[in-house]
């Protein structure tokens, strides 16, 4: 008898305990945005809600503030990276998990995944030394001096070709993103039922095609959650994209060209801040941010609920 | 003498270091029903595998001795094991049908693999396929609707259906009734004796009364090794070897 009233006793404490602890982490994030939309609140105030969100000039001697230029840096940096590194990381997720013997894959997911370990620091000072100079001897120079030649009204557009700027920016967060995509399509691709390879094996097909017609999509919805939590970090990722973007706080008007992105401005202005208006937008812009995030993550949730397979389905 | 359609010869299966199947000879009449029989672990589904060289997929696994099919060597060097899984279809234990496709495109899937995309060509075939599933009155009016929504018995008739779609010479099939219910078993007990008219037929089962119901000829194996083989009237009812005795009545397995 004892130890069933002990049980029980266990029983309640755990579950109060649980609930305590899982309200707590409910109430940090809205703690989170509630911190940020009223120290935001004042440059809402001051320029409306989208009047903020849409406005284009940035400048801290007027005091005027407006997050379209940011916004869209974010946009455009996160949805090229993802464009850029969604195919070689579904490529490598399934040459890991179909096609490489096991020693090599297994050399090869944990280099992958230790893509994901790098402080993001050390992929920014890679871009510095290695990626900018490469971007600006390779790239931008050759088509500044083609464009001086044979198309002088490119030149404007182009801009100087120092190598730091948006393309850059792309490229590092682009190898950044990678090891998330690859490694959850690695693991949708892992789960996929021997029964379903083997009836399609059974039918006569070659390895590509049981790739092609079972594998790929029965891991579809594992994939498509790479994908979000690859464009969730590229979204948010703030070192590597300041140090290489170039921070303008115009209109990114080519990939070529300086850009800064929410996380980018915030991390460049926070300090100097003067305080009032200027503090506030910044704060209002990370106020956009958790809202970006927010309606990405919710868009991913309900695709994937309509994309999952087996028993991943909700 | 009945046809041969295909046959093993001395057929050895290894998994690393141990034995699945020991030097079995075994032939397998056209359009005729031959049964697998024996306990769990006997090498029965082994056996099975190799005939259409589903092993090829497990890099563990060695084969000695011969399959011929039509008197070709499938293990011959030079043989495309995708050639001979189009020729020699398999229907496994559990269904399998693909939760992504339709119906009709889990019927079709075959069809798919070489390419045809003619839609009139591919109903015909659906339709023909479905229907010696016995599951064609059933799917009809929903062939673009999901085929996972389909009960066990008749996502298990999908895969028959599809697997007859690309018309193999032979289809082997793996329990196929062991995860169903007795109505289901029933039904596709029954679409055997039809299909068997058109295709050849190795089936696996634990089973011993229902091969003695659908099939023509039978094979005992036990460890490894195929005790006896033989016409299914006469292996049950005066078997030649006391081990198939011991089983068919029932002593052990």
């Amino acid at each position: 008898m004892r130890s069933r009233i002990y049980g029980k006793l266990g029983d309640r404490a755990f579950t109060a305990l649980l609930v305590v602890l899982g309200l707590a982490v409910m109430l940090v994030a809205v703690l989170l945005a509630w911190e940020l939309a009223s120290g935001g609140a004042e440059a809402f105030r001051t320029f409306g809600f989208w009047g903020f969100a849409s406005g284009s000039a940035w400048n801290a001697v007027a005091e005027q503030f407006g997050a379209w230029p940011f916004l869209l840096g974010t946009l455009i940096t996160s949805a090229v990276a993802l464009a850029l590194a969604f195919l070689p990381a579904l490529a490598a997720a399934i040459a890991i998990a179909e096609y490489a013997p096991r020693w090599l894959a297994e050399v090869v997911a944990y280099l992958i995944d230790l893509l994901a370990a790098l402080p993001s620091v050390v992929y920014g000072l890679w871009g510095i030394f290695v990626l900018v100079p490469l971007v600006r001897d390779r790239i931008e120079q050759p088509l500044f001096l083609w464009s001086a030649e044979h198309a002088p009204a490119l030149m404007g557009v182009l801009g100087p070709p120092t190598g730091i700027g948006m393309l850059s920016a792309v490229l590092v967060l682009a190898l950044m993103i990678v090891p998330y995509a690859s490694s959850l399509a690695r693991d949708a691709i892992h789960m996929v039922p021997r029964d379903q390879r083997e009836a399609m094996y059974a039918l006569g097909a070659t390895r590509w095609e049981v790739v092609r017609r079972v594998v790929l999509p029965y891991a579809r919805g594992g994939i498509f959650a790479g994908v979000v939590l690859a464009l969730a970090r590229a979204i948010g990722e703030t070192m590597a994209v300041t140090m290489l973007i170039g921070n303008s706080g115009q209109l990114p008007y080519s990939v070529f060209g300086p850009a800064a992105t929410m996380a980018s401005l915030i991390a460049n202005e926070f300090a100097e801040a003067e305080g009032g208006l200027q503090l506030s937008s910044l704060l209002a812009v990370g106020f956009l941010l958790l809202l970006l995030s927010l309606a990405v993550n919710l868009i991913a949730d309900f695709i994937l609920r309509r994309m999952s397979v087996g028993e991943g389905r909700k | 003498m009945e046809p041969l359609r295909m046959e093993t010869e001395n057929l050895t299966v290894h998994y690393g270091k141990s034995v699945g199947v020991r030097n079995v000879s075994l032939p397998v009449y056209d359009r005729k029903i031959t049964a697998l029989i024996g306990p769990s672990g006997c090498g029965k589904t082994t056996f099975l595998r190799a005939l259409n060289r589903m092993h090829d997929l497990n890099p563990i696994v060695r084969i000695e001795g011969r399959v011929r099919l039509d008197g070709e060597d499938l293990y011959a060097p030079g043989v495309d094991p995708v050639a001979i899984r189009r020729r020699v279809g398999m229907v496994f234990q559990r269904p399998t049908p693909f939760p992504t496709m339709s119906i009709f495109e889990n019927v079709v899937a075959g069809l798919r693999l070489v390419g045809v995309r003619d839609r009139e060509r591919l109903m015909g075939v659906a339709e023909r396929s479905l229907k010696a599933a016995a599951l064609w009155d059933e799917v009809k009016d929903r062939l673009h609707e999901p085929a996972v929504g389909l009960s066990g018995g008749q996502q298990q008739r999908i895969s028959i259906a599809r697997a007859l779609a690309v018309e193999p010479e032979v289809l082997l099939m793996d329990e196929p009734t062991s995860a169903l219910d007795p109505i289901s078993t029933q039904a596709i007990e029954d679409l055997l004796a039809g299909l068997k008219e058109q295709v050849t037929i190795v089936i696996v089962t634990h089973n011993m009364q229902q091969a003695a119901r659908v099939s023509d000829y039978t094979a005992f194996f036990l460890n490894g090794d195929m005790i006896e083989f033989g016409p299914t009237e006469r292996l049950f009812t005066n078997p030649s070897d006391p081990r198939t005795e011991a089983y068919i009545t029932g002593r052990f397995g």
